[in-house]
């Protein structure tokens, strides 16, 4: 038992860098685009500084277009894509490109409903007091809803995990990838037992970083 | 002295401030169109404080908010300082709105910025240097007195310090208007005073002109030079403060006049009165008229005082009187012949 750990262990050591390695990279790309993305969908809603309904019909209709896919559909279906952008469609990195695909409507959406919870009240006291659009967005949106967001980073970052071990198993790697390898092909409960350790280990302290972050952050 | 003239000082009269010109709001919902505001021309004059008062839903939030375009008038012109804002938009509308100030009745600060940098917003709005946004936010805190507050959260205040970081955000950039959206109808009775003195404050010493809107009569009288009452999107009665107080010709006015100067009489003491029982009102200087006292000594009648009251509105006295007052017939049509020459006011409540 304690052989096949020892064993294993380069191999998860690995397969866990680069999880690391695709959530990261995915993770960034939502937050740089989602986040923007979210707030658009706010802002050009009914009643509000941008109100476009244009837009706002648009984006919509792209982030619940990309949201009904099933991750493991769209990974497929992106594979032209990816390697198009990436050269290749195995590795971390290409992996990175459909989890980032998946991950900036959903960031986006938890981002708006984020923005949804501030009270219009400081918004409109904001437009009275002559503020210009990008210091509203800047100094009230984005200041007033980031526990809310820092949350919803929380979240995305749990499901990027979870969606990674799909990715993992058409050429990804990461601890998804070992844990169909070894634990389903070669019925090594050891290592399936391992990772599943690994995973729980890693969800809880993403979960309980966020909850702190977002605990400090929030001085309402 | 009437009492009008007695108030002149307070302000400079004729200049006027704001201009509010056939202003209507409609608001569109999926079923029916819902007239907000209806048709209401209004001036108010540089330096005044001036006060809309209604019940909720009778346009009175509408017409303020239209003031500074947080709301678009579906129709109408608002000239404020000679400038129709409703010809402006975008950047032209951002600068001019720097000139006026606005505080509401849940504060709405921004909760994840400290004291000083939500009055810093302000400053920032107007794109000042981060030394004057320093110089000026310390400067307003002291105004308001909430020096040693400045590196709290909004969370950590009480209602009334929140609305003073609001007035202090408000008059960040000097500006020549305040608009109070119920400002002080989220606060305590004491809590409320303190904010009136404030504006009150504010209105002597940098000359702004004050719009308020309340539901709450007290605030008039304590507070404003002239009053506006709207009902139903429109404007029913408007005037000096005094002269509304005294002598309200609408029945809303009435209603809401009562709400600070009624007084109920318990019904046996009419049901027993055996003489004529009558409200006297005096107005201004007459207030402070021995005319009872004359009364009694010139006419063979007998006065019970059974209640009164003495208001200060302006720092001028409205005084109320209800007196019984038994005798023969003939002299006490004499005597209430006497007080209606006397005074602005008598009302005869029960004959004998």
């Amino acid at each position: 038992m304690l052989e096949s750990i020892t064993a294993i262990l380069p191999d998860l050591n690995k397969a866990f860098l680069e999880t690391v390695y695709m959530v990261g990279i995915s993770l960034a790309i939502a937050l740089i685009l989602g986040l923007p993305l979210g707030v658009l969908l706010f802002i050009t809603a009914k009643n509000l500084f941008f109100e476009n309904t244009f837009i706002n019909s648009l984006l919509g209709f792209i982030v619940n277009l990309v949201r009904s896919i099933p991750y493991i559909i769209l990974l497929v279906a992106l594979l032209p894509f990816t390697k198009l952008i990436t050269g290749t469609t195995i590795g971390p990195i290409a992996a990175s490109v459909s989890l980032s695909v998946a991950a900036i409507p959903f960031f986006a959406r938890i981002v708006e409903t984020s923005l949804r919870e501030i009270d219009k009240g400081i918004i409109e006291a904001a437009i009275a007091v002559g503020a210009s659009p990008w210091m509203i967005i800047k100094d009230v949106l984005l200041a007033e809803a980031k526990p809310g967001i820092i949350q919803g980073l929380t979240l995305t970052t749990i499901s990027l995990i979870g969606f990674s071990a799909m990715a993992g198993t058409i050429g990804g790697g990461g601890i998804g990838d070992l844990a169909i390898r070894f634990g389903y092909y070669r019925y090594d409960n050891t290592v399936m037992i391992l990772t599943i350790i690994v995973l729980i280990c890693l969800v809880q302290i993403i979960q309980i970083i966020g909850d702190k972050l977002s605990y400090l952050v929030d001085k309402r | 002295m009437s009492p009008l003239s007695l108030r002149k000082g307070l302000f400079r009269e004729g200049t006027s401030m704001i201009e509010i010109r056939s202003l209507r709001k409609e608001y569109i919902t999926k079923k029916s169109r819902v007239v907000g505001v209806d048709d209401v021309s209004l001036t108010i004059q540089k330096g005044e404080i001036f006060g809309i008062v209604g019940y909720s839903g009778a346009g009175k939030s509408s017409l303020i908010r239209s003031i500074n375009l947080l709301e678009r008038p579906t129709k109408g012109q608002v000239i404020i300082d000679g400038v129709d804002l409703t010809k402006l938009s975008g950047k032209a509308l951002r600068k001019q709105r720097l000139k006026i100030g606005m505080i509401f009745q849940h504060f709405s600060l921004i909760s994840s910025k400290t004291v000083f940098d939500n009055v810093a917003f302000a400053l920032k709005a107007a794109h000042q240097s981060p030394e004057a946004i320093r110089k000026r936010v310390l400067e307003l805190l002291e105004m308001v007195g909430l020096s040693d507050k400045k590196d709290v959260y909004p969370a950590q205040l009480s209602g009334g310090q929140k609305q003073r970081v609001g007035i202090a955000r408000a008059l960040a950039n000097n500006p020549t208007v305040l608009l109070c959206d119920e400002a002080t109808s989220a606060l305590d009775p004491t809590t409320t005073k303190a904010i009136l003195q404030l504006l009150k404050k504010i209105n002597k010493e940098f000359g702004i002109t004050i719009v308020l809107i309340t539901h709450e009569m007290e605030v008039v009288k304590e507070l404003c030079h002239r009053v506006a009452v709207m009902q139903d999107g429109r404007i029913i009665e408007e005037g000096d403060v005094y002269g509304v107080f005294a002598q309200p010709k609408q029945a809303l006015t009435k209603q809401f006049i009562e709400s600070v100067l009624d007084f109920e009489l318990p019904s046996h003491l009419i049901r027993e009165s055996k003489g004529s029982i009558i409200k006297i009102q005096f107005e201004g200087q007459l207030a402070s008229e021995a005319v009872l006292s004359d009364l009694l000594q010139e006419h063979p009648v007998k006065a019970n005082i059974l209640h009164g009251k003495i208001e200060y509105i302006q720092n001028i006295p409205l005084g109320i009187l209800i007196v019984e007052l038994t005798g023969n017939t003939n002299d006490i049509q004499a005597a209430l012949d006497y007080i209606n020459k006397r005074t602005s006011y008598v009302e005869v409540i029960h004959h004998a």
